[in-house]
């Protein structure tokens, strides 16, 4: 299972810095998702993985970790809440700049390459 | 009883006011939100001479949130630091509210209770006791200044905001893996239980602490404009508005404030192994942002870009002497960190009322219509230029002197004294080219617009006037810093206050 759980991990985060580090806002978008899954995945992991583990006292024969759980909550909100605000970002900026490039310009103008 | 709850107020007084100013009766109405925002920044300001005061007396306050005790709640903890960095923002939010009530808050929505949950954001940054807690302050301070950076509209704006957002959003996720590693390391996110189990590591885990402790000066450094992660500050900060700008100056004091507490009391001297953990690599990189901050200001073409470039090299300097890291120098950073987030603020603000005045080249250095109020205008940014540039009578002048006195050892002066020297000449020759160019390169007379608002100008001289006042005051300013930064360094008292109350 930890050998899953690890490389699962490690999977997203390496696609989502790869995707966040392209130049157009909507695979950087999905990039930061991406990297938040992993993050929360991550956070997670940081309880160590128990199997029927209850995070209350008296409900089962071994426990798990409770902060982490509290963590990955407060974790998946903000996370939540700011990728709403990234997308909406993008979305003005491509209507702002008319084009989706994160720099809002492309990298050869259309002018410079008929010259 | 307030006194009991006063560690709490400087969070949720603005967040409550900024609810408040949400709902119907005051959301319609722009003078009742000015009126209440500036009420409420006055009583800041309040609370914020009352906990320097308490503060000043020794004795830290603790507060634990639902009365959960250290190391399982989250704790807000007023010592002479923070109740020093909460009495500075909230000033430096009088300055900026004061600029903005004269016209800039109509420019777009909800400007009032964004502002106000921005302070709520840096305050609770400045008195957290609990690392994810500092995370979680972190994100409330972040997503209002996404929102006030593009207040106003506008191209560059939207363009500013977007690498600004995604940086801290990347930001925000190795921040959550670096608590990760050092939940799942030391077992504890209160600060002072994180620094008091750093001694009983395994070997094997230790690596893994210090990935994490490396990990935070990452984000640290991305807040506060770290060499190779301050591009995003320029750009941002000479695109937002006048007093969102000024507001700014607070923000990358954050980052420092944070490396500040948490790699000197987690990651300090006393860490056993791990102790000094950053100072190898904040060495070098804070004496190059000092460099690359003073070749940028060098080449900025527009006054707002010197001012983002000199708070480059503030941050800068401030690093270094959180790189030399003995008592002496963060009490001489602590001063100049007080007078560089005042003056750079008020430079921002002084910036906008410039350009207004000159027509369509704005605060840029070529040659434009004549300022209307020469000697108003002129007057402040000389203020402001002597003391950004650490000329004596004012304030800079004393705080650089400081930090040349800390660090007269001569192992680091050979380092330190030439870059912070070279950079302060690199300052003045920016700022004389900013001010003859702004006010002497005229091309006719300026007839069409008006002169600058009183309140404007009042919100100006009110972050200026800082800088002779702490002059004046410096022998008890700099007491309280020596004090501070003492307090900062001598963290065994601080952990077993705050985990005997635990105990308890």
């Amino acid at each position: 299972m930890e050998a899953i759980f690890a490389f699962s991990t490690g999977l997203l985060t390496a696609a989502g810095i790869f995707l966040s580090l392209r130049g157009r806002s909507f695979p950087v978008v999905v990039g930061i998702t991406l990297l938040s899954y992993a993050v929360n995945l991550f956070l997670f992991s940081s309880g160590r993985l128990t199997l029927n583990g209850a995070a209350v006292l008296g409900t089962s024969e071994t426990y798990t970790d409770p902060v982490p759980q509290a963590l990955v909550l407060t974790a998946i909100v903000i996370g939540f809440a700011m990728t709403a605000f990234v997308l909406i970002l993008a979305m003005r900026s491509r209507a702002d700049l008319g084009n989706d490039h994160v720099d809002g310009r492309l990298s050869i103008e259309p002018e410079e390459k008929k010259k | 009883m307030i006194q009991q709850h006063l560690p709490l107020l400087p969070v949720v007084f603005p967040l409550i006011v900024g609810a408040l100013l949400l709902l119907p009766p005051l959301t319609n109405s722009l003078i009742k939100q000015r009126n209440l925002t500036l009420v409420a920044s006055l009583t800041l300001i309040v609370l914020g001479v009352w906990m320097v005061q308490l503060a000043s007396q020794d004795s830290i306050q603790l507060y634990y949130l639902g009365d959960w005790k250290p190391p399982f709640g989250i704790l807000f903890v007023v010592d002479r630091i923070s109740a020093l960095m909460v009495l500075l923002s909230s000033i430096l939010m009088l300055g900026a509210l004061l600029y903005a009530t004269a016209g800039d808050d109509r420019t777009g929505m909800f400007f009032y209770p964004l502002f106000l949950f921005q302070i709520a954001g840096i305050n609770g940054a400045f008195l957290t006791g609990d690392l994810f807690n500092l995370f979680v302050f972190f994100e409330v301070l972040l997503i209002a200044s996404y929102s006030l950076l593009i207040h106003g509209g506008g191209k560059q704006r939207t363009q500013a905001a977007m690498h600004y957002v995604i940086l801290n959003l990347v930001g925000s996720a190795f921040f959550l893996f670096a608590l990760g590693i050092l939940y799942g390391t030391l077992g504890t996110l209160n600060m002072a239980d994180m620094a008091a189990r750093i001694h009983h590591l395994h070997l094997d885990e230790q690596a893994l602490v210090k990935a994490g402790g490396l990990l935070l000066l990452v984000v640290f450094g991305l807040k506060s404009a770290l060499l190779p992660l301050h591009f995003w500050l320029p750009r941002t900060y000479s695109s937002a508005s006048a007093p969102v700008a000024a507001l700014f100056a607070i923000m990358t004091k954050v980052g420092v404030y944070s490396i500040l507490r948490v790699h000197t009391l987690i990651f300090g001297p006393e860490a056993g192994d791990l102790a000094n953990l950053i100072q190898p690599w904040l060495w070098p990189m804070s004496l190059l942002t000092l460099t690359l901050g003073a070749i940028g200001a060098l080449a900025s073409p527009g006054l707002k870009m010197l001012a983002s470039n000199l708070i480059i090299i503030s941050v800068g300097t401030l690093l270094l002497a959180a790189a030399i890291a003995t008592p002496q120098a963060i009490a001489a950073a602590l001063y100049y960190l007080v007078h560089s987030t005042l003056i750079a603020g008020a430079l921002f603000l002084l910036a906008d009322a410039i350009g207004e005045q000159r027509g369509k080249p704005g605060d840029r250095f070529v040659a434009a219509r004549q300022v209307q109020q020469p000697v108003l205008l002129g007057g402040a940014f000389f203020i402001a230029a002597l003391s950004l540039a650490g000329m004596p009578p004012f304030s800079g002048f004393v705080g650089k002197l400081m930090l040349l006195q800390a660090s007269s050892a001569p192992h680091l002066a050979s380092w330190v004294w030439p870059v912070l020297l070279i950079s302060s000449l690199a300052a003045i020759i920016a700022l004389t080219r900013a001010g003859t160019s702004l006010f002497w390169r005229s091309s006719g007379k300026n007839s069409a617009t008006q002169p600058a608002h009183i309140l404007k100008l009042s919100g100006v001289w009110l972050l200026l006037l800082c800088s002779p006042l702490m002059v004046i005051f410096a022998g008890s300013i700099t007491e309280y810093t020596h004090l501070a930064s003492e307090q900062l360094f001598n963290i065994q008292p601080t952990i077993e206050l705050i985990l005997q109350q635990g105990a308890n």
